[in-house]
């Protein structure tokens, strides 16, 4: 059994994942960054991307969609906040392409700059969506 | 003196009562349990935001950059109260003591010079404030907490705080609302969330980060990354006192709902009793007719 460390992702809501976990790899506002145990101790804002929990072999376990987050890493833990989080196998196309026609709407409809600003972050996250779903697909 | 037929339709019209309130107490109940439980559930997000704003705050250089969220625009003029009561009434002292609560703050803060803005959220909270506070109310929601308290509508609030102190319409931001203490109390909670109140977090966080003698690399920077914290802090302190005062809400129903079903109760055992009277003078009075009427042939 390979070292661990303790992963968590929290949503407003509720605790969605505690689990001891080998490796995850986060997506960062600057990039992507893997975490395994014994990482040095950081804070990082993230973007609409995908949480990869993943093995040493870098097999991965679990995919999870997540936006408007934070994560903390320390040596011993590492958790990640987020106001939404969603297994990637739970998103269906269909609404992650309904929820982009919709960002793109808002867009064209946003008339002030606070407005088109919350679109334009919208549609990210929208596009994001329907990038870790086509990801998932291929495997 | 009533008749009889009079006493039997007020006993009926008390027994529906009954039937109604007994019911809304149900269903209080078990709103209360699952509020209870989602308030539950939210805790631990609440708990890792603070923490980690705790390590900023305590390996944070100085306060002066901070960002105006935190650091506050550095004058004490204007205030904004956010009054957090229900959409419904027969809840016992619910709103009504957040609603006295918001007057004695607005009459205090007024005496010392402040300028005083409200926000309510809720019906029942702006339904009572309009009535003398009509001109400091800029804004009222209304069924932000119908089915449950939602983030979602945490975060629609927090952002519009947070434009409003962007734009200058108020230096410090107080929320009033209930805290759950059990299904019988709930405790008239002030809070002030703008600026973000550093002490009571930096006491506690400087602890936390001396322990693990942490130095945290942060990602973008510290400016970007406070940026954006901060906000998600406001967005989660106002879902906190949401679910709060939802859970409250449901346990001061299920109280007030449980003591009228009880005073149902006992008014229909005082007007059985008043009709069986009633009901036994009449057949003596009756029996008393036809005996004296007899001894007289």
């Amino acid at each position: 059994m390979a070292e661990t460390f303790v992963f968590e992702i929290v949503t407003p809501g509720r605790m969605m994942l505690s689990r001891p976990a080998e490796m995850v790899v986060i997506p960062g506002e600057a990039g992507n960054f893997g975490v395994l145990p014994g990482h040095s101790p950081m804070l990082s804002t993230l973007r609409p991307g995908t949480v990869e929990i993943r093995e040493q072999n870098l097999k991965i376990l679990e995919q999870i969609f997540v936006e408007q987050g934070f994560a903390e890493v320390t040596t011993e833990r590492c958790t990640v906040l987020a106001e939404e989080a969603i297994a990637v196998r739970d998103i269906t196309r269909d609404e992650a392409e309904a929820r982009l026609s919709r960002a793109h709407d808002a867009l064209m409809a946003a008339d002030t700059p606070g407005i088109r600003r919350g679109a334009e972050r919208e549609l990210r996250a929208a596009e994001a969506m329907i990038e870790a779903l086509d990801a998932y697909e291929k495997g | 003196m009533p008749s009889l037929k009079d006493l039997r339709n007020r006993i009926a019209s008390v027994q529906s009562t009954q039937k109604i309130t007994s019911a809304m107490k149900m269903v209080a109940a078990s709103k209360l349990k699952r509020a209870q439980a989602s308030a539950e559930e939210g805790r631990p997000y609440g708990e890792r935001m603070e923490r980690m704003l705790a390590q900023m705050v305590a390996s944070m250089s100085s306060l002066q950059s901070a960002p105006k969220l935190l650091s506050g625009h550095g004058t004490d003029n204007s205030y904004l109260i956010v009054a957090v009561t229900g959409d419904r009434g027969l809840c016992g002292g619910f709103n009504s003591s957040i609603v006295r609560e918001t007057r004695r703050r607005i009459t205090a803060l007024e005496g010392e010079g402040k300028q005083v803005k409200l926000l309510c959220v809720g019906r029942k909270g702006r339904d009572v404030l309009r009535r003398d506070h009509a001109g400091r109310i800029v804004d009222s929601m209304e069924n932000v907490t119908r089915s449950g308290a939602q983030f979602a509508p945490a975060r629609d609030i927090a952002k519009r705080l947070r434009n409003m102190f962007e734009a200058g319409e108020f230096d410090t931001c107080i929320v009033i609302y209930n805290t759950f203490k059990s299904a019988i109390s709930q405790e008239v909670t002030v809070k002030q969330i703008i600026p973000f109140p550093v002490e009571q977090l930096a006491a506690g966080g400087k602890d936390r980060v001396a322990a693990s003698e942490a130095e945290y690399e942060l990602e973008p920077g510290e400016d970007q990354l406070l940026g954006s914290l901060l906000p998600a802090n406001l967005s989660m302190q106002i879902f906190r006192a949401l679910l709060e005062s939802y859970a409250s809400e449901q346990g001061a129903r299920m109280t007030a709902m449980e003591n009228a079903t009880n005073n149902a109760a006992d008014m229909i055992d005082k007007l059985r009793l008043k009709y069986n009277r009633t009901r036994q003078a009449a057949i003596t009075t009756e029996l008393i007719e036809i005996i004296s009427g007899a001894e007289a042939l």
